[in-house]
């Protein structure tokens, strides 16, 4: 057994963590959605069985990140303790709200987010560690979105205030997350279906990859909200003036300035990204092209696209990751979107309704990047051998 | 060339100010955004007052971040804090996926409406940038040049006064420099909750349906934006011509 | 005077110096030799404890190199490293001012010291002295690198493959110029090559290393006669051999009485540069002159054969 030395990330980790556990309030209960709530400390949270049970497995989990333990087994604390955090806070919801009282609200307090930090900051860290292959790095995603469906599923949130919110608008929220998506992929499938062949051509033709890539630029710094009501002008005499236009859903407010307004701002990224791509491709291997015949269009296609594709698979990221964040915004032009609820909880200083629309942009967002950076990596195989090397 | 774009943005430069000091010279081109008798310049408040908050917020707020940035990519990169450099460039990979707006908006219930939260959400989203950019400055100094400096007999804070700080400083300005333009855009979300920023023209003219506010508010965060990466950037092309890159 | 005293270095279980005992003698240069990996880097680092030993000591006159903080220590021993490592945010004058600016001596001694250096290795102060390193070439940013090491007047000076990137014709002008800059300042030398053309004309003595070890530590003359290992043999190069006999010696040790037709060789020059001319010219003998330009005999072919040959 060898001896058991201090981790410094770790000692900081189960500072935050014992803090959390047994300083700071784990739920806060509020009468009503509006009156101040009273904090609760996780022994007036929780039946007296689950506040040991959790305890316990903080102090584990504390013990194993403060020493200097295997990547995989300060994972797996990681995993249980947030896991724990997840069940108990469902289980402190329904203990504190009285039987049958439907006004009563219950949602998580400094205690609760400071541990689910320190803990993702552990489970960060062994992840960082372990260098998990793409495909591990999506399973381990796709395990953690399938725990938290369950836990939503199965009812043991629903005492939660911000599954109150949610029970109460079901409908609208499927409605505004369907738009949300619609908004954030459907500018990205249009900014990369338009955007490509840009990059090609600004690739090819010098003179307009300057000025093009200017424009772009430019629109970039425009204010998101800024650009979405300038575009309002425009769609709004598209829709009265060309037959047809207000058919197909063009309108002056609403959802198309919304997603032209995200199409201009991802055209940058995909056009810059594949002129890079593009003139990465290494001289030898368009010269072995050109050597053997190829045509210019047959080049393009096998040779120069394929080995660009990582970069511009890599502006895509950017692209979706952002999308996902501005489509929020659309909610200020009546675009809906998660914002609905950013903006609503806002203005009646509702946390929950904030929370309603936070929570899924940032795990959509988040769940995107995970998944587009392991895509890139397996798209570019040599990446991995060179950091190994 | 190089001439006549430094003349552009000088014109340019000089119109923003006249804008702001005699927006009503100004009135025939919006004019035909609005319809009839609407305002045709913001009127509810002065908009050289909004800009100068504006720009105070983003400042603060960038500084602030820089500083901070500075600071942690200075920790992580010495032999001391080495173990927490893989995950905090982890931590940056996460947090620019958070999106600005989720940002703002969590930091309302904790910070009350107003500045405060906006000063937090652009001060937050303008580390990342900084952060992320002064540590490629700092792990990546030439090796030779780090063992000269060891060999001729500087101590630890001199090396990192004297040759890392300034090698990496181009790099550095461009977080800078990146945070700042992503600032002036956010910041326009800030009037969504109340802060004293240029967003509060456009969410006017938004709300009354007034195109010329809205392009107006626009305009000017757009100018100030391309006008300060373009200044910002040409400080760091001087920086980094002076060491032959 | 350096002792160094069953120095080893071990990184986890490989060792890297293997119990290294050497005696340098003050104002001679010592050139370590050896293949990639035999640890000659990190015998020189430890001598300015850029690396710390882990065992062993060095001391430099007597006093162990651990009684100073280690960037004190190095503030007194030149280094010297291939690709120069100059600061490229920094003029080839502040450059060149790094170490006295860091002991604090004051602005006009710094300038002083500055021209002077810049002025022994042919660089113009005025000119050269305010560029940036990369408005500088290969050859002079190497020589400014040098001249950075002298700066603050090291008894000891710590170089580690200085010439390995500079072109053949340079790198011979760069050695020369560290022979007589050597001769000037009165400095101690340890320099690290790969080259044994190199060590052969530079050294007072060379140390050869293998697997972390010195296998040999001798004058040029005595290993070429009496290499101890096979390994050292090698590295020579037994086709190399009479040359390099030839080319450590200079032509006045092997004068001889008489006279012969053509135009003198200097006293100076080398053996092996003698014999060039001889077998190029076709003769059997060449005139010698002195260092005053007139003629004090010849050097023979013949002669220079005997000198040539190993031992019997
Ligand atoms: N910091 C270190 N950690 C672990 N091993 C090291 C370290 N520094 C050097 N080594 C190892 O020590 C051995 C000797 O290295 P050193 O740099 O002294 O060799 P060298 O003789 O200078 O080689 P070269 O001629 O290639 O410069 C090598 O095998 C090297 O990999
Ligand atoms: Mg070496």
């Amino acid at each position: 057994m060898r001896e058991l030395r201090l981790d410094k990330l770790g000692a900081i980790i189960a500072a935050l963590a014992l803090g959390g556990a047994f300083i700071a309030p784990f739920a806060t209960f509020r009468a009503n959605r509006i009156v101040a709530g009273e904090v609760k400390s996780v022994l007036d949270a929780l039946p007296a069985g689950w506040s040991a049970v959790l305890l316990g497995i903080v102090v584990c989990a504390v013990a194993v990140a403060a020493v200097r333990s295997p990547a995989v087994l300060r994972l797996v604390a990681a995993f249980v303790a947030l896991a724990t955090l997840a069940l108990g806070i469902g289980v402190a919801a329904t203990h504190l709200t009285p039987e049958g009282n439907t006004y009563a609200r219950v949602s998580p307090a400094s205690g609760f987010w400071i541990m689910l930090f320190a803990f993702g900051l552990l489970a960060a860290d062994a992840l960082t560690r372990l260098r998990p292959a793409p495909f591990v790095r999506v399973v381990v995603l796709v395990a953690v979105l399938g725990f938290i469906g369950i836990l939503l599923l199965s009812g043991s949130w629903d005492g939660l205030s911000i599954l109150k919110e949610y029970a109460s608008r079901v409908d609208t929220f499927w409605a505004e997350a369907r738009k949300h998506v619609t908004l954030a992929l459907g500018s990205l499938v249009a900014a990369t279906t338009v955007g490509i062949p840009l990059g090609v051509l600004c690739h090819r033709v010098t003179r307009l990859r300057d000025g093009l890539l200017g424009v772009l630029n430019a629109i970039q710094t425009i204010p998101s909200i800024a650009l979405f009501g300038i575009l309002i002008a425009p769609l709004g005499w598209i829709a009265v003036h060309v037959p047809g236009a207000a058919a197909v859903g063009i309108r002056g407010i609403g959802v198309a300035p919304a997603f032209v307004a995200l199409f201009l701002y991802s055209l940058l990224p995909v056009v810059a990204n594949t002129v890079v791509g593009l003139a990465g491709v290494p001289r030898d291997a368009n010269d072995a092209a050109r050597g053997i015949g190829m045509t210019d269009w047959q080049r393009l296609v096998g040779i120069e696209f394929p080995l660009a594709f990582p970069v511009i698979l890599t502006g895509i990221r950017i692209v979706l990751v952002q999308n996902i964040g501005l489509a929020t915004i659309a909610a200020l032009i009546g675009g809906g979107g998660f914002g609905v609820f950013v903006f609503q909880g806002v203005g009646q200083t509702a946390m929950d309704l904030v929370l309603l629309g936070a929570v899924p942009t940032v795990v959509l967002a988040f769940a995107a990047a995970i998944v587009l950076d392991a895509v890139i990596e397996m798209a570019s195989p040599n990446t991995r051998q060179a950091e190994a090397a | 060339m190089p001439k006549l774009a430094t003349l552009i943005r000088i014109a340019v430069f000089l119109a923003l100010v006249a804008f702001l000091l005699q927006p009503h010279w100004f009135e025939p081109l919006l004019r035909p955004l609005v319809q009839d008798n609407a305002p045709v310049i913001y009127n509810q408040g002065s908009l050289l007052q909004l800009t100068l908050l504006h720009l105070r917020t983003v400042a603060l707020a960038v500084a602030a971040a820089a500083l901070v940035a500075l600071a942690l990519a200075i920790l992580v990169t010495r032999a001391s804090g080495a173990e927490f450099l893989p995950l905090s460039r982890s931590l940056v990979n996460i947090g620019q996926t958070f999106p600005p707006v989720a940002v703002l908006a969590l930091a309302v219930p904790i910070f009350g409406f107003g500045e405060k939260p906006t000063l937090i959400a652009l001060f937050l989203y303008g580390l990342l940038p900084i952060f992320e950019n002064a540590l490629t400055g700092l792990t990546t100094l030439p090796p030779s040049v780090m063992e000269a400096a060891r060999g001729a007999g500087m101590t630890s804070g001199q090396r990192l006064l004297k040759v890392e700080l300034p090698l990496a400083m181009p790099v550095i300005l461009a977080g800078i420099r990146l945070s700042v333009v992503i600032s002036l855009a956010t910041a326009t979300i800030g009037s969504t909750v109340a802060a004293k920023t240029l967003g509060e023209v456009i969410i006017a003219g938004l709300q009354s349906n007034n195109l010329a506010f809205v392009v107006q508010g626009g305009l000017i965060v757009a100018i100030l934006a391309v006008l300060l990466h373009d200044a910002l950037q040409a400080a760091e092309r001087r920086l980094a011509a002076r060491m032959g890159r | 005077m350096i002792e160094i005293e069953n120095i080893t270095k071990r990184y986890g279980e490989s060792t890297v110096v293997d119990d290294v005992s050497l005696t340098i003698a003050p104002r001679t240069v010592t050139v370590v030799v050896g293949t990639s990996g035999s640890g000659k880097t990190t015998l020189l680092r430890m001598v300015n404890r850029l690396v710390e030993p882990t065992s062993g000591a060095i001391r430099l006159d007597g006093e162990d190199n651990r009684a100073l903080p280690g960037y004190e220590l190095r503030r007194r021993i030149g280094y010297a490293i291939q690709g120069h490592g100059l600061f490229p945010h920094r003029t080839v004058a502040e450059n060149i001012a790094t170490v006295p600016t860091l002991l604090g001596w004051a602005r006009a001694r710094i300038e002083a010291k500055v021209e002077e250096l810049l002025s022994l290795f042919q660089l113009d102060p005025a000119s050269f002295g305010p560029r940036f390193p990369h408005e500088l070439s290969g050859g002079q940013q190497q020589r400014v690198g040098v001249a950075r090491a002298l700066a603050a007047e090291p008894k000891v000076l710590l170089m580690d493959e200085p010439f390995g990137a500079l072109d053949p014709i340079i790198r011979a002008k760069a050695q020369d110029d560290l022979l007589a800059i050597q001769k000037h300042f009165q400095t101690t030398i340890i320099l690290v090559t790969h080259d044994m053309e190199e060590a052969f004309h530079l050294a007072d003595r060379i140390a050869v290393m293998d697997k972390g070890k010195v296998v040999q530590y001798a004058t040029p003359a005595e290993m070429l006669l009496k290499p101890a290992t096979p390994f050292v043999e090698s590295l020579i190069g037994a086709g190399e051999r009479p040359y390099r006999l030839l080319a450590i010696a200079p032509v006045s040790s092997a004068v001889e009485p008489g006279a012969a037709e053509g135009a003198p060789i200097s006293s100076a020059a080398s053996q092996r540069e003698a014999l060039a001319e001889l077998l190029w010219s076709g003769r059997d003998a060449l005139p010698v002159a002195g260092p005053d330009g007139a003629v004090i005999g010849k050097v023979s072919l013949e002669g220079l054969a005997k000198r040539a040959a190993g031992p019997a």
